[in-house]
């Protein structure tokens, strides 16, 4: 960021809080990996050292959904699976942002079949949509990036009144 | 003597009023026959002590979709010690879509029948735990018959909200 600079000079600086807030968020966006077939073992190659999501802040891959920000849905959902992915999903704190990475989250991809949900946007909002069979682990750090982006124009207040939403409860067996 | 006229012999020994029809295509042997008696052959190739079929690999099904007799049961089975692999089949008739089950032969038909019960819809009697497997247990139709469309029917398997 440069911050030093200024430090040396007069010791503080000035900017907008949603600035800073949006900074600190975008510079640590903790995933949920969902990784459900092949494309997590691309989403695993991305936190190795030959890519490393750390240089993104990035590498806190959170297994329980409470302490996540950003879904990072990998590999083929069917209709059984939904619910499931749906479920972690809501159980993430706002704000939350979700990638759909690789063709069969985006649209089904090969699995053009009874089985295969045709696209995960049917159950969920998704920010970014990743394409390959698998991505590889650098487009996968692109779609970090985006989301980073996309989080570095939001503004706090824009979440104050987000409501919890309504779970649930009953389980499909 | 050759081991395939060897199996076809015994079998047509120890059961001498049905009716099996032996086909043998590229060095594999099948055996068809009525789906009536088909636990008291199957227990009689596994316990048989010359035969010894121990290992049942697959069992799976056919939808002949218009023909009269519309299923066919195939059942893989596999004696270690003859290394000697053999392929029984059974026609079902989609008005009477049940055969017996081979639990009670092989344990590993278990699972095997569960996915036929699933993706043909024919149920199998004294099956000890017939519940779907891939499909969700409240799912009406059974996927691999050859009236199923590709794509499913619509809004037959619910999505979450948006």
């Amino acid at each position: 960021m440069g911050l030093e600079s200024l430090l040396k000079q007069d010791g503080y600086f000035t900017t907008k809080v949603d600035a800073l807030i949006a900074w600190a968020r975008k510079s640590s966006v903790w995933p949920m990996p969902m990784g459900i077939s092949c494309c997590a073992i691309e989403m695993m190659a991305a936190g190795d050292p030959k890519y490393d999501i750390a240089r993104f802040g990035s590498e806190v891959m959170r297994f329980t959904p409470r302490q996540c920000d950003l879904m990072i849905v990998a590999g083929t959902v069917t209709y059984k699976m939904a619910p499931v992915v749906r479920k972690i999903y809501d159980q993430m704190p706002d704000p939350k942002w979700v990638i759909a990475m690789g063709a069969c989250t985006a649209s089904g991809g090969i699995y053009r079949t009874y089985s295969v949900v045709q696209g995960i946007d049917q159950f969920l909002p998704v920010d970014c949509y990743l394409a390959g069979c698998p991505p590889r682990p650098d487009n996968l750090l692109n779609a970090l990036i985006m989301i980073q982006d996309k989080i570095g124009r939001t503004k706090a207040a824009e979440f104050k009144n987000a409501k919890p939403p309504e779970l649930e409860l009953t389980q499909r067996n | 003597m050759d081991l395939k006229e060897h199996v076809v012999q015994k079998l047509k020994e120890h059961f001498p009023g049905t009716n099996f029809e032996t086909t043998d295509y590229r060095d594999e042997l099948t055996i068809k026959f009525p789906k009536e008696v088909v636990v008291d052959v199957c227990s009689f190739l596994k316990f048989d002590p010359d035969l010894e079929f121990s290992f049942c690999e697959d069992v799976t099904a056919i939808d002949w979709a218009k023909r009269k007799d519309r299923f066919t049961i195939v059942y893989q089975i596999y004696s270690f010690k003859n290394n000697f692999r053999l392929r029984l089949k059974a026609d079902v008739d989609e008005s009477d879509c049940k055969i017996d089950s081979v639990t009670s032969v092989w344990k590993t038909a278990n699972w095997q029948e569960r996915e036929v019960y699933d993706m043909y819809g024919i149920s199998f009697n004294n099956h000890p735990d017939l519940r779907r497997m891939y499909m969700p247990e409240d799912f009406e139709y059974h996927p691999l018959r050859k009236d199923f469309p590709l794509m499913g029917i619509p809004g037959s398997i619910p999505l979450p909200k948006k």
